[in-house]
This record gives structure tokens, C-alpha cells and sequence, in this order.
């Protein structure tokens, strides 16, 4: 069932020659692997809810060129060093910390050990027909070794910003940025990554992270892509013993948008916390999924996400959580709750649990509601206006999975992040520093 | 002219009759106490004060100052001067307390032209307050009410009360769920605020209230309706002989 769409994706980008043979064998696999799969369609189990009839009636040219990245303001004050993917090429690279090794993707040719030996090991192409685009046809992207025992104390801020290069915009681009993380044993660092873009594009990312025994990696995405744009993301983790994976995802931008994040914790003791936040409102589609293995004992999931959805938006949420038959004292839990605005604003939530260790504690749930009237009663019976009050009380309910956050400054700039989509979209909305 | 003026009040819910004609009026300065069984009427007519929603008037009005209450949204009554206490403090998860109490009075300044309060005046001026009720930094900088006891939240209640400086509070059986330590502390706050310029209706089931709050004024509502109107004596005679006289006539 090969379609020609996704080879018009895989065609928007001149498919690299020549280089090293790991990076030639891994290329062709993926590509075998698109050809193969094509684009998915609703019937796929694991698209049913996001239906790519929009994307697949594209078709893309490759992004090229290179431009200037603007922080966006939320983000602006963060104490960060800066690494700039433009149209899925490194742009720009900061004063990096000592402990923290950076390899250009454009060229991998002279590629270190822990770039040929992990890249295209995390992201499986086989059953991810975007991920095999990406391996097949990514131009450009960035490795990062965070070095044995180095604490990173400053953020690493990933900006990765897709835009055509006609003034018009009236052709759709297609990038294929390509990230490496790998967090060597003892090692810990943050990295935030920012997605932003103008007209109608495909970005489509894939990053793939590895984290190391003693580990911790903190990794927060920010997608606010164009209103026009696809956005089609895979996260790929690999974590071993003792390690912390600690991520958050704001989701509100794009057309749609397609957020996946997957991990083996591949070790005992790991703490895996992966939360977010979607915001959407027109006729916004908004797609998270998340798939969690349960490899082995003692190791413990978070996951909250929490949405508000306005006007005819679409949510998706698919979670799901394998526990192996080793993987005995395995605390789960997750949470989707999601925040109605309108009649006719929609979420899917398919919570899916598959456990075959009996010695677990696993919880998942999923919520649908609107505001509540005692709590809109309750700030009206002070005074404030109902256009307020229900401001506030989205505000607040984001808030919470903002909270999971763990890294501070961090934390703080998402907050205001959100406060931001909410005063552009929702009336009446407090300031940033408002709730 | 009396600050609150209730005449012939008329209100459903669900479509069946609670209210079925009170009249009350409320010199400035005065507190009335309401007294009555359950069931008698005495939380729908807190609520249809407020304004609040699914409490349908049906016959009937109410001024304040001689504004008509009712053709008033719920905000616009409590910019206007209508504070409710309630009896069940809704818990805001994820809005804090300082942040809580700084929109309601932004929303009243709003209200007067007003620019925004200066955030550092406030501060000390909310904390000065919190501190006689006993509401302690913490639960400012908490979530409104979220695991908050019985007691604290009905501090808090006042607290909202004392900064707001309503002119016609009403308190809906504030001294329910409260041990004497608590609602000593709750009385004296409220009696703080009693004003020249201020009326209050203290709605209650118990007179064990009324003996920290002294009313001018006590009503006995049963089946929808004022059934006897009179001083403090009456408190202490529905003590003694509890609501039954009163059940009876209404049957």
C-alpha cells in the first residue's frame, strides 16, 4: 500500500549519497521501511483518531536555506545556551559547557562511536513510517554527549524553526531535523526544545535520546509551530539503571500536530516522568502518544497531561503502558484530563494498559469536563467578571501539569509560555503573572 | 430608606417553590439574624441574593440602595456591595489565595476607574488582616481552600469579607462545622466589621452563633417565609422549644 505521498515527503528532500556505510545501510533500511509502510491511514490502530488526509494531499519541497531564530518571548530571559536547527540544518551553536560534545548531522561521514553506534538504534523505522522518512532523508540535525559524570547547569535551548524561503510562502516546505542526546552514566543536564516556524511546512523530527546509568536528563518541548504547519514528532528514550527522564510537552501550534514519545527503561530504579499540556483552539488537531516499556523492576512512571481544547479543536490522547513479566514493583501512573470549552471541541483518550508482572501498581484515568459552576460561582460571588473567572480557572487547571516541571527556571518560562497562548486565545485571560 | 429592601420575594428551584414571599428590610449599621429549620428556605435565599445560578425569581424585588439586585449579574451584585460567605467554601486548586483576593478587588476597581492595586500596599495590608483571623501566610500562598479544615475555611471567608468591605454581607451558617476556639476566632472578625454604614444577615440553624453575634434583629423563616420577626429573646425561645411550633404552622 505504498502511497506516493509519503514518497512526495521522502522526495522533498534530496536523498544524501554517498558517506559512511553505517549511515548508507541505516538510510536504505529506512527508506525500504517507507516505501514499504507508506503513510498511515485512519485504519492503522495507531492513527485512528488523526487523520492525515490534509498532509498527504501536500506536496512538499525541501526546506532550504538557513534563518535567523527569534526566541519566542516566554523564552527570552532563560539563562540558555542557545543551538539553532533552521529548516533542519545546525545554524547556530553557542558557547557549549565543558563535558558536552556536538556533532553536525549534515556531515556524520567522520562520525564519532556514539554517534554511529546510537543513532537510528532508539527511533525504530520498521513500524514508524515518519521516523523511516526522517532516517531516509534527514540533511542536517545534532548529536549531544553530556560526558560521564558532567552536571550541565545551564539549559540547552534547541531551537528548531521551519519557514519556506519565497516570500509568498505559498509552497509547502518539508524538514527532517534529526536529534542525538546521549547522557553518559552519572552525567545530567537539561535540554529545552522549541519549535517554531512560518507558512505552510512539515516539520518532521525525530530525536532520539539515551540515558546513562545515574543519569538525568530534563527535556521540555515547546511546540508553537505556524497555523499552518504539520508538525510530526517522534521521541525515542532509552533509559538504564538508576536514571531520570524527566520531560514535559506544551503543545499549541500547528495545523496538526502529532507528538509521540516513546521509552524502554531498560534498568532498574528509573524514575521516567514524562507530563504535558495541550492548547488548542479553531479547528486544531492536537495528537499525543506516548508508549512506555516496562522493562524490568523497581522502576516508576509519571505521566500527566492536561488540555484544554476551545472552539471545534480535536485532541488525541493514546497512552500506553507495557509491563514485562520481569518487571515486577513497577509504580505506573497515568492521567488525561481534558478541558472542554466548547460543544464542539472533541478528545479522543485511549488509556491502554497491558501488564503481565502480578506484582504492580498501575493507575490510569481519563477525564472529560468543563468548568465547574460552584468554582465560576464562587470568584463571580467576589466580583470578578465570568469572562475572567473562566480565565482563570483554565489558567489554573494547566497549572497543574506545569507544576511536574522540575527544573525552576524552566518551569517558569513554560508557565508564561501558557499564559501567553491563553491571552491570545482565551478572553479575558490574566497576564503571565497573573495566576 | 433601608439598605436592603426584600419585598414579596418569590424564587424556584428546579422549577419548585422555596421562597414564597418574604419581605425583610435592613437598616444600614443593622444585623438580622435568620433562623429556621432545614429545608425552610433560608440557603435559597442567600443564593438568590448572590445570584446565583438555577435560583429563579419569580415574584418580586430586591434593592440595595435602591438598585434593583436583580437585574444584576452575580459579579456586578458583589462589586455592588453583596458579600456571601458561604456555607460550603468552594476549593480553587491552582489559584492562590493572594492572587484570588487581588482579583476581586482589581475587579472593583476596574469597576470605579480605578488603575490596579500596588501589589507590595496590598500585601501588607492582607497579611496585617489575616493575622487577627488567624489565616497564616501559607494558606494565602496556597490554592483557596484545598485541604484547608472546616475552621480555616471559614477564616478565610471572613478574611475575603474584612478586605473586601462589602456593605451588605451575608453568612450562611459560617458557624457550621466549627469548634468554640474556632468560631470565637470567626465571631470577633465579624464583629470587627460591623460598621455604621454596614448591614448583615447572619442566616444560621443554631443560636449558639448569636451569642458572639449579637443581631438587632431576628427572624424565624419556615416554609419560604418570614414566620415571626423579633430582639434577641426570640433566639433563646426557639432554643428552648426548637422549630416545632414553626414546622407546624408551615404544615
Amino acid at each position: 500500500m505504498a502511497e506516493n505521498s509519503s514518497l512526495a515527503l521522502l522526495t522533498a528532500v534530496p536523498a544524501p549519497t554517498g558517506g559512511a556505510d553505517w549511515l548508507s545501510k541505516l538510510r536504505r533500511t529506512a527508506v525500504a521501511n517507507a516505501e514499504r509502510t507508506g503513510l498511515p491511514g485512519v485504519r492503522t490502530e495507531a492513527w485512528k483518531f488523526t487523520n492525515l488526509n490534509a498532509l498527504k494531499a501536500l506536496e512538499p519541497v525541501a526546506a532550504t536555506g538557513t534563518a535567523e531564530i527569534a526566541r519566542p518571548a516566554a523564552f527570552a530571559d532563560l539563562e540558555a545556551v542557545e543551538l539553532h536547527l533552521s529548516n533542519g540544518m545546525l545554524s547556530h551553536t553557542g558557547d557549549l559547557p565543558d563535558g558536552v560534545e556536538l556533532v553536525d548531522l549534515a556531515d556524520p561521514t567522520a562520525a564519532p562511536d556514539w554517534v554511529s553506534k546510537t543513532l537510528g538504534t532508539i527511533a525504530e523505522t520498521g513500524p514508524h513510517p515518519f521516523t523511516a522518512i526522517n532516517t531516509g532523508s534527514f540533511t542536517g540535525g545534532v548529536a549531544l554527549r553530556i560526558k560521564r559524570g558532567t552536571m550541565v547547569e545551564t539549559p540547552i535551548l534547541l531551537m528548531v524553526d521551519t519557514r519556506g524561503q519565497d516570500a509568498g510562502g505559498e509552497q509547502t516546505v518539508a524538514a527532517h531535523p534529526r536529534v542525538l542526546v546521549v547522557v553518559e552514566d552519572g552525567a545530567s543536564a537539561d535540554l529545552v526544545e522549541l519549535h517554531t516556524g512560518a507558512g505552510a511546512y512539515v516539520n518532521n523530527a525525530v530525536a532520539e535520546i539515551v540515558i546513562g546509568k545515574d543519569a538525568r536528563l530534563g527535556h521540555y518541548k515547546h511546540q508553537s509551530e505556524s497555523d499552518a504547519a504539520f508538525h510530526i514528532a517522534m521521541t525515542a528514550v532509552r533509559c538504564a539503571d538508576s536514571s531520570t527522564y524527566d520531560a514535559f510537552a506544551l503543545l499549541t501550534g500547528a495545523r496538526l500536530s502529532r507528538n509521540e514519545v516513546r521509552a524502554t527503561l531498560a534498568g532498574r530504579h528509573i524514575e521516567y516522568r514524562i507530563n504535558g499540556g495541550y492548547l488548542a483552539c479553531g479547528d486544531q488537531h492536537v495528537d499525543t502518544s506516548t508508549f512506555i516499556d516496562h522493562a524490568e523492576p523497581d522502576c516508576a512512571s509519571h505521566e500527566l497531561y492536561k488540555g484544554v481544547l476551545a472552539d471545534r479543536a480535536h485532541g488525541v490522547f493514546q497512552g500506553k503502558i507495557l509491563v514485562r513479566p520481569h518487571a515486577q514493583k513497577t509504580d505506573g501512573y497515568q492521567m488525561n484530563r481534558a478541558l472542554l470549552l466548547s460543544r464542539e471541541a472533541e478528545i479522543n483518550s485511549k488509556p491502554e494498559l497491558e501488564i503481565y508482572a502480578d506484582d504492580v501498581k498501575c493507575s490510569h484515568g481519563a477525564t472529560v469536563g468543563e468548568l465547574e459552576d460552584d468554582q465560576l460561582f464562587y470568584l463571580m460571588a467576589r466580583g470578578i467578571s465570568r469572562e475572567r473567572a473562566r480565565a482563570m480557572l483554565v489558567a489554573a487547571y494547566v497549572d497543574e501539569a506545569i507544576d511536574q516541571i522540575q527544573r525552576e527556571p524552566v518551569r517558569e518560562a513554560f508557565r508564561t509560555a501558557a499564559a501567553d497562548w491563553m491571552q491570545k486565545h482565551i478572553a479575558g485571560a490574566p497576564a503571565s503573572e497573573g495566576v | 430608606m433601608a439598605l436592603l429592601e426584600i419585598k414579596n420575594l418569590h424564587a424556584t428551584v428546579d422549577g419548585k417553590p422555596i421562597l414564597k414571599g418574604i419581605d425583610l428590610s435592613v437598616e444600614a449599621g443593622q444585623v438580622h439574624a435568620i433562623m429556621g429549620p432545614n429545608g425552610s428556605g433560608k440557603s435559597t435565599l442567600s443564593y438568590v441574593l448572590a445570584g446565583r445560578e438555577g435560583y429563579e425569581v419569580t415574584e418580586g424585588s430586591v434593592r440595595l440602595d435602591g438598585r434593583d439586585l436583580l437585574e444584576m449579574e452575580t459579579d456586578e451584585r458583589a462589586v455592588a456591595g453583596v458579600f456571601l460567605a458561604m456555607q460550603y467554601p468552594v476549593e480553587l486548586p491552582g489559584v492562590t489565595g493572594m492572587t484570588f483576593l487581588r482579583e476581586a478587588v482589581n475587579a472593583r476597581r476596574k469597576a470605579a476607574g480605578e488603575d490596579e492595586i500596588d501589589a507590595m500596599g496590598f500585601l501588607k495590608m492582607v497579611r496585617a488582616k489575616a493575622k487577627t483571623l488567624g489565616v497564616t501566610d501559607d494558606m494565602l500562598k496556597r490554592a483557596v481552600n484545598v485541604g484547608f479544615s472546616g475552621g480555616e475555611k471559614k477564616r478565610n471567608e471572613i478574611l475575603q469579607m474584612a478586605v473586601l468591605e462589602p456593605k451588605f454581607c451575608i453568612l450562611d451558617e459560617t458557624d457550621s462545622g466549627l469548634d468554640i476556639d474556632a468560631l470565637k476566632v470567626v465571631s470577633e472578625g465579624v464583629n470587627a466589621l460591623r460598621s455604621a454604614g454596614r448591614s448583615m444577615l447572619v442566616i444560621t440553624h443554631y443560636q449558639r452563633l448569636l451569642s458572639h453575634i449579637e443581631p438587632d434583629v431576628i427572624h424565624v423563616l419556615a416554609n419560604g417565609r418570614i414566620q415571626k420577626t423579633g430582639g434577641k429573646e426570640l433566639a433563646l425561645e426557639l432554643e428552648k422549644n426548637g422549630y416545632a411550633d414553626f414546622a407546624e404552622a408551615a404544615a
